[in-house]
């Protein structure tokens, strides 16, 4: 048997930090005291906080050895559909961290702030020039927040027009965030199926959209991994009865430089910094999700906005119509930084060629494995393709099963059991930044697998085997949740 | 392209497999009426070099310590973080990894998460804390609306001494629902008035922030109980969590829902964000918890191992009937406030607190001994109001052409507060520094 990725490996065991204090240890060098105590009155103090005391060695092994249970885009290919784990680049890091951003105050009187300002302009004109959108904003902090930010937004455009809908349309294929952004804003959402070839017809939309609908969000390109090729007209539908289109914009990185999202028909659009424009996924967070709109509705985006007059940048409240504000300060300033930096590395054939490729390397994976693996849409994909375990059932394994034998193979598993509408989906994103050497171990493996399925499926059953952690038990976790210890 | 490994021959060997002629042809299933992109307007692509060169330049181009001594908190500070953090930060392990939706993969987040949830909970003395929002004021909106769904109530209050910043938040999320925000006032020693709240039984949630935006400590205790009085769920928010190192945790003082800004805990300030969102609240309302939970439990062969749990409450699973739309939180920053946490330890965290409250007195005094005004009496943690002679904005210019930021004008926020500014000192400001403010201000 060839060599895998996954081969086995010395795991240290390491138990939970307040398991290794000791009273009196610190790892922390407490500044100078120039300046006399001053107690506080006893009513308003506690005891001293429960947190374990440690040194500085213990700290750095704690958290060294719990990395190695990690797995993330600097350890292997990790092919999650829709997330988009593409590599980081470390230069990135770099800018984020000089003291002239990582130091600055929010609040700085603009002038002392002209550099941080200046990067916010220049980052919202080239995602409006990316998009093909009018107006950006920074400010929402994730996706699902760039989610709520235009729902805010439509909300607000509706209501100035001295009307108040009640419903939005969501096809069955969204992120799961899509309805429950919209439910913030009170509206209900409308159920949409796609055709049989996993798009949105035109038809069903007509059917559907009425006066009291707010507009339609959908994802462009689809959780499918297809690109909505009706789009044009279901927004001449949804406008036709003064709705707007909202798309949720978490698959850019397969039409940078290649679908202008205003012309065809979208109103707002909301992008994820640490999906497209590679900032790193945190293991959850920080994120970035900025905003982006047509003219018209550039007057509802957040506030502060940063403006430049006179060759000076400014933050201005101005705007009257503005939903608001949505974070403290100006958003996840840190991310924009790499985001940035991403951007002006690549320039416009960078970015487009980083589309490309990323649409090359899912066609790859789907054309080298779908003799193995049944495909819920046999049709050109976009930046993921979308496989079932209908070939696998039979052999009493599943979607689980393969995922989890997966990581024995040295790989993380792409998205299980999304979208919905697929039953046993296994959805792959390969992404751009992924050799072709990569892929054709990640393709052998699969193939292994599916091979497994049917020889040893208790192998399958049994997986994963090399990873610090057998099969979890989440129904106990859920039924007797122990959530701190 | 540095960041794409694709040579041509790969490039066409893939081609062919996939049987496209071109990378063009790719993207045929998009209708031409779709494609017409002729070429972004974007700057030319830069070296490393040279975008290291105008990264340089634009961060040149701000305020920043050394430099500059900033005497502003307001809900940003400047604390110090100990090079063993930032360097376990950076560990790709935790910085390029995913939501940790594959648990056997993800232990080392997951546990250090647990890790975090159970530190976050002990410092604000509740029983349970979320992973991560984005920020305090995400936090705090998402707080009132749990309050809400709890008490099935539709009207929540605020404190005017809230961050005014987070205040909006909680303005933007309210407003395109039926329930309402009432905000209630401050009194002359620069605590919250609840007088106003005295008899009413329709509030879901009264939310206090303490230390208030004022820096003064709230009188918790007896707040809990008038509010309680109105079957109202207590909520207390924070913006300085290094505050907790010595004052009693909201939890332990009858808070119902605690929440805040954890960006203390070791998170630059990044002109205001990545931040951190902390919240948590009495076992009870657990399942009324907005955003991800990480508990324990054990493998098939029996081992302790941790996952996402309770995803029931979640968008992915109730979708619009979810309790909050958050997905991508703030691990990473969660991950530096236990790191930062364990750093100090409980012992640590104590003195560090304590120099932070002594700091702010030493300037405290200072100013009031060069004879300016402390217009509320109520103690403090390691920001306060003074309020300058008229015509502050000269002296304020004056010193900012100086290089000393002081503070933050408060008339921006309360219109009655003119000449007065919101100061705040932290272990980083020394002796010297402070002397020189003083001078400064009043020469």
């Amino acid at each position: 048997m060839t060599e895998t990725l996954g081969s086995l490996g010395l795991v240290l065991n390491e138990p939970l930090l307040w398991e290794k204090g000791r009273k009196g240890r610190c790892g922390f060098s407490l500044p100078r005291r120039d300046v006399p105590v001053h107690e506080l009155d006893t009513d308003l103090t506690g005891s001293t906080p429960d947190i374990p005391d440690l040194s500085e060695v213990d700290v750095v092994r704690h958290y060294t050895r719990l990395s190695t249970w990690n797995f993330g885009v600097d350890t292997g290919m990790y092919p999650l559909g829709s997330c988009t784990m593409k590599y980081n680049p470390k230069t990135n890091e770099r800018q984020a961290g000089l003291p002239g951003f990582a130091k600055a105050h929010p609040l700085l009187p603009p002038a002392l702030a002209q550099g941080t300002l200046a990067l916010m302009y220049d980052l919202e004109r080239y995602l409006a020039e990316i998009t093909g959108m009018d107006a950006v904003s920074l400010q929402p902090a994730a996706g699902a927040h760039g989610e709520l930010a235009g729902m805010l937004v439509i909300f607000a455009y509706h209501k100035n027009k001295g009307s108040r809908r009640s419903k939005i349309i969501i096809p069955d294929t969204a992120h799961g965030t899509n309805p429950a952004s919209a439910a913030l804003c009170g509206y209900k959402p409308v159920p949409v199926s796609s055709n049989e070839q996993g798009i949105l017809s035109a038809a069903a939309i007509a059917a559907v959209m009425d006066e009291e609908t707010a507009g339609i969000m959908v994802t462009n390109p689809n959780t499918l991994g297809l690109f909505e090729e009706n789009i044009r007209e279901i927004a001449r539908i949804v406008h036709d009865k003064g709705g707007l289109v909202y798309c949720d914009g978490a698959n850019m990185n397969a039409v940078m430089g290649i679908v202008d999202m205003h012309e065809i028909g979208i109103d707002v659009l909301h992008l994820n910094l640490h999906k497209t424009f590679s900032t790193p996924h945190g293991g959850g967070g920080p994120g970035s999700g900025p905003v982006c709109v047509t003219r018209a509705l550039a007057p509802y985006l957040p506030v502060p906005r940063v403006v430049k007059t006179d060759g000076q940048y400014v933050l201005s409240e101005d705007f009257p119509e503005s939903i608001g504000k949505l974070h403290t300060f100006h958003g996840h300033f840190g991310v924009m930084v790499k985001a940035y930096s991403y951007i002006l590395a690549l320039g416009a054939a960078g970015l487009k060629e980083v589309s490309q490729l990323a649409v090359l390397n899912a066609n790859y994976v789907k054309a080298s494995l779908r003799d193995t693996f049944h495909l819920a849409y046999d049709r050109p994909c976009m930046h993921e393709c979308v496989f079932t375990d209908k070939h696998q059932v039979p052999h009493n394994v599943t979607t689980l099963d393969m995922a989890k034998r997966l990581m024995d193979y040295g790989f993380h598993p792409p998205t299980i059991y999304f979208p919905l509408v697929v039953s046993g989906a296994i959805m792959v994103e390969p992404t751009e930044t992924e050799s072709k050497e990569n892929i054709d171990q990640f393709i052998e493996a699969m193939k292994k697998i599916a091979a497994e399925a049917t020889e040893t499926p208790d192998r399958l059953h049994e997986a994963p085997q090399r990873c610090k952690v057998r099969r979890l038990d989440e129904t106990t976790a859920a039924r007797k949740p122990c959530l701190a210890g | 392209m540095r960041y794409t490994p694709h040579t041509p021959e790969d490039i066409t060997a893939m081609l062919e497999k996939v049987g496209a002629g071109s990378l063009g042809d790719l993207f045929s299933t998009i209708p031409e009426s779709c494609c017409c992109r002729l070429g972004l307007d974007l700057p030319e692509a830069m070296t490393e070099w040279e975008l290291n060169e105008h990264m340089d330049g634009l961060a040149g181009k701000t305020a920043v310590s050394p430099e500059y001594k900033v005497f502003m908190g307001a809900g940003s500070y400047e604390h110090l973080m100990p090079a063993s953090a930032s360097y376990l930060l950076s560990r790709s392990e935790f910085v390029t990894s995913y939501t940790p939706y594959q648990p056997e993969m993800s232990q080392g987040t997951l546990q250090a998460i647990y890790e975090y949830q159970t530190l976050a909970s002990r410092l604000m003395g509740v029983d349970v804390a979320t992973a991560s929002h984005y920020d305090g004021a995400t936090a705090l909106a998402e707080s009132l609306l749990m309050a809400v769904r709890v008490t099935r109530r539709k009207k929540v209050a605020v404190s005017a001494l809230t961050h005014p910043l987070q205040r909006q938040v909680v303005r933007t999320y309210f407003d395109p629902t039926d329930y309402e925000v009432i905000e209630l006032p401050y009194l002359e020693n620069g605590q919250t008035d609840l007088e106003g709240i005295r008899g009413r039984e329709d509030l879901a949630a009264v939310a206090l922030q303490s230390p208030n935006f004022f820096g003064c400590i709230e009188n918790v205790a007896a707040a809990g109980r008038t509010i309680h009085d109105t079957g109202a769920l207590f909520i207390v928010s924070f913006t300085e969590a290094v505050a907790y190192g010595l004052l009693k945790p909201p939890g332990s003082q009858d808070a119902d829902i605690v929440c805040g800004e954890g960006q203390s805990l070791g998170l630059s300030r990044s002109f205001g964000g990545p931040g951190l969102g902390m919240l948590g609240s009495r076992k009870k309302y657990m399942r009324n918890l907005p955003g991800r939970l990480i508990g324990k439990t054990t493998d098939m062969e029996g081992k302790n191992g941790f996952v996402l749990t309770l995803a029931t409450r979640e968008q992915h699973i109730r979708r619009e009937k979810a309790t909050s739309n958050i997905c991508t939180n703030n691990s990473l920053c969660a991950l530096t406030a236990a790191v930062y946490m364990a750093s100090l330890g409980g012992t640590g965290f104590r003195e560090l607190a304590q120099l932070n409250h002594d700091k702010a007195e030493y300037l405290k005094n200072g100013l009031s001994g060069a004879g300016l005004i402390l217009p509320f009496e109520t103690p403090t943690f390691n920001e306060f109001v003074v309020r300058l002679p008229e015509g502050s904005e000269k002296t304020y210019q004056r010193m900012m052409e100086r290089k000393i930021i002081a503070g933050l004008p408060l008339a921006p926020y309360y219109k009655e507060l003119t000449d007065h500014y919101l100061l705040c000192a932290t272990e980083v400001r020394t002796k010297e520094d402070m002397d020189e403010l003083v001078r400064e201000v009043t020469s």
